[in-house]
């Protein structure tokens, strides 16, 4: 089976002003929702209880408001988590009231008007672990950029790090865009996800860096746009299908892995879709942008190829 | 050219071998069992308690499966739910005669089935975490600003002490937040102060400040010193935590240090959380009160006769009853420390008490009065008081230190001073993270976990098998390799796994197929330009490699981020991801290449390899044709 019977180069860099274009307008976008809206943060991150509660019928939100009301607790949040039976309950947290106190009054409460009701979890974080995880959360971030560009300058070129880094930047951004569009939760899940597709999506960008640099050695004539849309066209079938096999894991996710992993599933799957998009179409245009030369990547011809690589198969096919 | 050495397939055959076998104890399930531990540091659980273990089972008729000693604790596995609950009673009746005083507990558990010879090569199944099996996790915080503030006071007392045995004047000696303000007439006698200070106060700092016609001294806490508190608190806070959740009967829990000032308690499969927390929150108070020693305390505490009026009984923790006044003369509040160390005469063991100013006045009127006569330290948990010691006054203490000796050993010493400091100065500590999860909660979490990777894994395999035919069938098999070694690697370790863990175990299977994809489509490019079978594989895996390299580092670069920063939920994550990029890379190109080497590597003349079409721009023709 083949799905990609490519005959010629397809492109690319033809419509590269129109794809930086259409990045721009979606990454714009995505910065004036999360601006605008801001993200639906998770306890974990704002600090404050979570209950998750079950009942052996469908669950009347109202009733469970009011009686979460009477005991005088504000901005409490209810909604049904997953089945119609499961309730989740958030409330943000009250000063000199310990979490202990907290979620037993309201259990009790509960297991008043409704004897069956049983607590499935508790979650509760204090308002100082909640700032720290945030802190983490953007150390973490910026430890992966930095190292990412680190090795990709040392591996390729300063500019192809910049390139890779700027398009999946951007991908990480559209993904926090959708969470503060729809107003998903943003738990700590969901950000090991973005992480992990940030590490993820890369991956895409080096795949075609690497084949750039290797058409830059195999083919001498080419010029800069046909190297970069020859190595984009050879690769896109393995791009695609790669991830093609990673969202059957994903969707797989989606399908059975309940309410817990929804959300996690659901940036893994925008950032897989948008990080092919990125990787083809905004990576390597912006290392075009950049001004990549083959005196970047091959460096003072025949013999520092060698040093670089000595088993390069490629050695003998250099005209 | 595609042929590997011997050594390639004997690392192979053993990495396959290990990861097998260590993957097995997670399939043999596991099985209720009674789990029998020390509750205090004294006691000793060994064969001779495992026999114990075995003669209550055989009065009470009930047979276990396995009967071991492991770790500390005994552990006898039962078949049903019913024998094991039906063993408990058993036991906790055989072993904890008084369920006031325990000395063992006795927990329910869950067991590895896996036979004795796993469990002999420390194979045992994946440490699941609370989100899979059901549980509390809590994090306190122990309040050091507290307990620095204490030691302050603890010292300006002892200043105030040292300053007047050395005849230095001091025109005032107050605590302010962490530190001590000391006020002279003039500068000789702040000399002197300062001399006295650095002599006798290694833990402090001072600074001279001159404020008018008043020379002022400020001593604060050096930052070493400091450090050496914060770290006894918090020891000091985890000892305690430990002795109550022994109470609790929880097999296995985990009490941690986290960071400078944290304390991760873990009980996996308590659901009473309610009583967890007030057991974890319960503090602890000590009182000092005089021994009776009338001849009907005498009898009452050989229980010949009654308590007399006025007095309480309590035991001492030998068991040995000791009467004491109703009349406190201290509490916990006076001591400010407690330390084991030795007399420097003797060189017995001893345990040393520093009292606060108010404290060391009183003891000293006390101590004179009743000379001969013995006192007793009680400490009181949930009100229930334990005679910690009752030594004998032997002559007036003033000064506020007091050393307790006589008849201890080292050991003895160490859990008299802890239980002290446990019932005095434990820093307080609050809960700022909690987690409960119901144990059904953690049930659908495994089966959930376990539906996404499985119903993945398929869907790729089948993919994969399809679009790349034998290719596809080698690189499926690399991947339920990838999957076998990464379950076999964290059982090793012992990591926890949790769903967000089962997650990346999915997403790292969906991430490592990329490496055989990217291999098996260099394979078809190559024989796409014209390549012998041969040639291609050779060429496709060598090129192929370099990229993977590349892939997978930035890969890892993310995941050791995540271990780095993350906490909770993300470094179950981090870890899987971690780990299942490692096994990937052996599985999908050195693993993978093996297989094929072995279907092809030895066919000299290879015609063609089954690896899916091979499409040609040029001729179409030909590509139906094949």
């Amino acid at each position: 089976m083949e799905f990609f019977k490519i005959k010629r180069d397809i492109p690319f860099m033809r419509h590269a002003l129109v794809f930086n274009v259409v990045s721009f307008l979606t990454f714009a976008a995505a910065v004036f929702f999360l601006f605008s809206r801001g993200l639906h943060l998770s306890v974990e991150f704002t600090g404050g209880t979570l209950m998750e509660v079950s009942y052996s019928q469908p669950a009347d939100l109202g009733a469970v408001r009011g009686a979460i009301a009477k005991l005088g607790y504000q901005d409490v949040q209810v909604q049904n988590f997953g089945t119609a039976r499961d309730v989740l309950i958030r409330m943000p947290a009250v000063k000199g009231v310990s979490s202990a106190q907290q979620s037993d009054k309201v259990m009790a409460t509960l297991k008043e008007a409704d004897a069956a009701a049983s607590l499935r979890r508790t979650e509760f974080v204090g308002p100082q672990v909640g700032d720290e995880l945030a802190a983490d959360g953007l150390k973490a971030l910026a430890f992966v950029v930095v190292g990412i560009m680190i090795y990709l300058a040392l591996r390729f070129e300063w500019k192809f790090a910049v390139a890779a880094i700027i398009a999946n930047l951007h991908d990480v951004i559209i993904i926090l865009g959708f969470f503060a569009f729809f107003q998903w939760e943003f738990s700590l899940p969901v950000l090991a996800a973005v992480l992990a597709v940030l590490g993820y999506s890369v991956n895409e960008s080096v795949v075609i860096f690497d084949r750039i640099r290797e058409n830059f050695r195999r083919y001498r004539k080419m010029d800069t746009v046909a190297v970069i849309d020859n190595a984009i066209t050879s690769t896109i079938s393995r791009t695609i299908i790669t991830h093609g096999s990673t969202q059957l894991m994903v969707l797989s996710m989606l399908l059975f892995g309940g309410a817990t992993l929804h959300y996690f599933a659901l940036a893994l799957t925008i950032g897989i879709l948008f990080g092919i998009y990125s990787s083809v179409f905004v990576a390597a245009a912006i290392a075009m942008w950049l001004g990549i030369r083959r005196e970047d990547l091959v460096k003072g011809g025949g013999g520092a190829r060698k040093e670089d690589d000595p088993n390069d198969p490629n050695a003998g096919a250099v005209v | 050219m595609n042929r590997y050495p011997v050594w390639k397939y004997a690392i192979i055959v053993i990495a396959l071998l290990v990861g097998f076998l260590y993957t097995l104890p997670n399939f043999f399930g596991e099985a209720p069992a009674v789990q029998v531990s020390a509750a205090k540091a004294s006691q000793k659980v060994d064969s001779g308690t495992q026999a114990r273990v075995e003669e209550a089972l055989k009065t009470a008729g009930l047979t276990a499966d396995v009967i071991s000693l492991e770790a500390g604790s005994v552990r006898a596995r039962f078949a049903s739910t019913d024998d094991q609950l039906k063993a408990k009673d058993a036991i906790q009746k055989a072993l904890v005669p008084d369920a006031a005083d325990p000395s063992y507990v006795v927990a329910l558990n869950l067991l590895s089935r896996s036979p004795s010879w796993l469990s002999a090569l420390h194979a045992a199944p994946m440490y699941l975490g609370l989100d899979l099996r059901g549980g509390v996790h809590f994090m306190l915080q122990v309040d050091m600003p507290a307990a620095l503030t204490k030691k302050a006071e603890s010292l300006a007392g002892d200043l105030r002490t040292v300053l007047r045995e050395k005849n230095v004047r001091h025109g005032g000696i107050s605590r302010n937040g962490q530190s001590i303000e000391l006020r002279f007439r003039d500068a000789a006698t702040l000399d002197a102060a300062k001399r006295v200070l650095a002599d006798q106060f290694g833990e402090l700092q001072t600074v001279e400040v001159q404020e008018g016609g008043d020379y002022k001294l400020t001593a604060s806490i050096k930052p070493q010193a400091a450090r050496t508190v914060q770290d006894q608190a918090l020891k000091q806070n985890i000892t305690t935590l430990h002795n109550r959740i022994n109470e609790l009967g929880v097999a296995e829990p985990v009490i941690q240090q986290q960071g400078l000032d944290r304390i991760v308690v873990q009980l996996p499969g308590v659901q009473d959380t309610a009583k967890a927390k007030d057991i974890l929150g319960r503090t602890a108070t000590l009182e000092v009160r005089l021994v009776e020693e009338s001849s009907e305390a005498r009898a009452a505490e050989t229980g010949t006769g009654p308590v007399p009026f006025g007095t309480e009984r309590y035991l001492e923790r030998s068991g040995q009853p000791v009467i004491v006044k109703k009349q406190v003369v201290l509490t916990g509040d006076n001591l400010t420390d407690a330390q084991p160390g030795f007399d420097s005469q003797t060189q017995e063991p001893t345990v040393n008490l520093t009292l606060d100013a108010k404290g060391s006045r009183i003891f000293k009127d006390v101590t004179r009065e009743n000379v001969g006569k013995r006192m007793a330290i009680i400490l009181f948990e949930k009100g229930k008081g334990e005679v910690v010691t009752a030594p004998v006054i032997r002559s007036e203490i003033g000064g506020g230190r007091v050393q307790i000796s006589g008849r201890m050993t080292t050991v003895e010493a160490n859990d008299t001073a802890l239980l002290l400091r446990a019932g005095s100065l434990a820093a307080p500590m609050e809960i700022i993270e909690e987690r409960t999860i119901g144990p059904s909660l953690g049930a659908e979490n495994i089966a959930k976990g376990f539906h996404s990777v499985t119903w993945g894994f398929l869907a790729v395999a089948i993919f994969m098998c399809v679009y790349y035919m034998l290719f596809g069938l080698f690189s499926s098999i690399a991947l339920a390799v990838n999957l076998l070694l990464l379950v076999a690697v964290l059982s090793m370790l012992q990591a926890t796994l949790t769903l967000p863990g089962m997650a990346a175990m999915a997403l790292v299977l969906g991430m490592a197929i990329d490496a055989n994809v990217l291999i098996n489509e260099r394979v078809r490019e190559e024989l796409r330009n014209g390549a012998s079978p041969q040639a291609a594989i050779h060429a496709g895996y060598d090129r192929a490699w370099a990229t993977i390299l590349d892939s997978n580092v930035t890969t890892l670069i993310a995941g050791l981020a995540l271990l780095a920063f993350g906490s909770g939920p993300v470094r179950g994550f981090a870890v899987v991801h971690c780990l299942g990029i490692m096994t990937s890379m052996f599985s999908a190109v050195f693993f993978s290449r093996g297989l094929v080497n072995l279907w092809y590597g030895r066919q000299k003349k290879l015609k063609s390899v089954s690896i899916g079409t091979v499409w040609r721009p040029d001729a179409d023709a030909s590509a139906k044709a094949e």
